[in-house]
């Protein structure tokens, strides 16, 4: 008869977060950064059709790195429970920390119950009346929440990327200054090699502060180019 | 909500808010016997013209001889490109509406693209169905959509049965307690041609019309300033007209009937009229 090897809890958990760690680290990165009219949202995405950033909600906007079906079944549910919220309640009781919370706990018991854990990273923001009132939240594989203020990157690289970010952000810059920011830290730091990317490579979304009701917008490419150019 | 989220919110392959609420036990309908009185939406008018689409509605809410209410709105954006105005038991009606709004967004951010027109009458239609049991004990709705439709570059109007019938209308329809009169009056005035002005008068004649002969529904009170709510559609989205707008046009509109209480005549003999028709 067999005997079945003893592992540690320690080593179950330490082997789960470092597969989830490789399997969000091969993806391309994504920076969310605050400006002055709001949030803005880049992603290192060539694809027109799978999204990495997508609304959730009037002032709530979602971006993922990591496996697109894991991620797209989270984003879905944050639209059924902000939806749900609001249709219950009130749009204005739609909050963006309730919201993050139930991420936070389901992608908890994901990585305590489950064998496989979700390889994803998650970033949930709110544009608020000011800057000051913006608030950021990243979510990592094992539902620790992350209170973020200014610019947060997150995927292949992500070290590197906010690095380059610590560095160049203000608080106060207009979009165009933080776009360009985030699109040279992902071009710079994203890969081995630095490179130049354009328009065609990005996905690109705001949270607009001064936008009534819904305040999410994809920058389409000919915007895009306008901005990365002035 | 300190539990990690029920197997409802994981479900894959909807879009719909609405079968997503039934299957997480949240549907507020009830079925409730025994009959109630309670408040009555009633006119609603909407009319094609060149390059989009107009609703109106009055702002009256009649329970049996009783008006419950002078300044009710009726007539309510959908989304972007299409609204929906309501008549019959306003509650029900009111709630609706909201229901089909977050029905027509949860599909646009989950899909990441918009509805066909055709496809949001078609959910429409489906909502209504599920409002049937109520319908059966007098708590009937019936609302009046319509839209710009991007694809086929024009207005569109559709009108609903209690059982969830959708029906296309052509140029122009109204609905409620006030319908025939102010369907009389749109026929008179109705012509294709017609700018985005001259559509919105012809519904504020048309509601002054079912006002004339309804005691449900209401005329403009220049006294409190409660004037119809206009909707206009076009391939730039949707504008609720400004109330003083509104206001003006209804004034106006006032200052001629007394000149004449029946409002603009429709000529016969004249080529331009009797030519052709619509």
């Amino acid at each position: 008869m067999s005997v079945p090897f003893y592992v540690s809890p320690e080593q179950i958990m330490k082997d789960k977060a470092d597969f989830a760690r490789k399997g969000i680290a091969r993806g391309r990165a994504v920076v969310v950064a605050q400006y002055s009219g709001g949030i803005v949202f880049v992603a290192e995405n060539p694809s027109k059709a799978l999204h990495k950033i997508s609304e959730i909600y009037d002032r709530i906007g979602f971006a993922a790195v990591g496996k697109y079906n894991e991620f797209e079944n989270l984003r879905v549910a944050g639209i059924r429970l902000a939806d749900l919220r609001g249709y219950s309640y009130d749009r204005d009781d739609v909050t963006v920390r309730s919201l993050a919370n139930a991420y936070a706990q389901t992608l908890g018991a994901i990585f305590t119950e489950t064998a496989k854990p979700y390889e994803v990273e998650i970033v949930v923001a709110e544009v608020g009346a000011d800057e000051a009132s913006d608030q950021i939240y990243r979510l990592t594989f094992d539902g620790s929440v992350a209170d973020e203020h200014g610019y947060v990157a997150m995927g292949g690289s992500a070290e590197a990327i906010a690095g380059a970010l610590s560095a160049a952000w203000q608080a106060g810059q207009d979009l165009g200054t933080s776009l360009r920011q985030a699109v040279h830290a992902l071009g710079e730091h994203g890969t081995e090699e630095a490179r130049t990317l354009t328009a065609a490579d990005l996905e690109v979304a705001i949270l607009g502060r001064s936008r009534p009701r819904r305040t999410f917008r994809r920058i389409d490419n000919s915007e895009l180019e306008g901005l990365l150019t002035s | 909500m300190s539990d990690s989220l029920p197997p409802a919110f994981h479900r894959i392959g909807t879009a719909s808010f609405a079968e997503f609420l039934n299957a997480a036990g949240q549907r507020p309908m009830s079925q409730d016997n025994g009959s109630v009185q309670a408040p009555h939406g009633t006119t609603i008018v909407s009319l094609v013209f060149d390059g989009g689409v107009v609703m109106a509605g009055d702002r009256r809410a009649t329970m049996g001889n009783v008006i419950a209410q002078k300044d009710i709105q009726k007539v309510f954006e959908a989304d972007s490109h299409s609204v929906i105005g309501i008549a019959g038991t306003a509650g029900i009606a009111v709630e609706l509406v909201r229901l089909f709004q977050v029905e027509l967004e949860h599909y646009e951010k989950i899909e990441g693209t918009q509805l066909s027109l055709e496809g949001k009458a078609n959910r429409l239609s489906t909502l209504l169905r599920g409002n049937l049991g109520m319908a059966m004990q007098g708590l009937a709705v019936v609302p009046l959509f319509a839209g710009y439709d991007l694809a086929k570059q024009r207005g569109r109007i559709f009108s609903y049965d209690v059982t969830g019938g959708r029906y296309e209308e052509h140029d122009f329809y109204a609905v409620g307690s006030g319908s025939t009169f102010a369907r009389g009056s749109l026929k008179k005035l109705f012509h294709i041609d017609a700018n985005s002005d001259q559509a919105v008068r012809i519904a504020l004649e048309a509601l002054y019309d079912a006002a004339d002969d309804d005691s449900a529904t209401g005329g403009p009170d220049l006294a409190r300033r409660i004037f119809p709510v206009v909707a206009v559609v076009t391939t730039e989205g949707v504008t609720i007209m400004n109330e003083d707008v509104i206001a003006q046009e209804a004034q106006r509109m006032v200052d001629e009937r007394m000149q004449r209480p029946n409002g603009p005549r429709a000529r016969i003999g004249d080529a331009a009229n009797t030519g052709g028709g619509e």
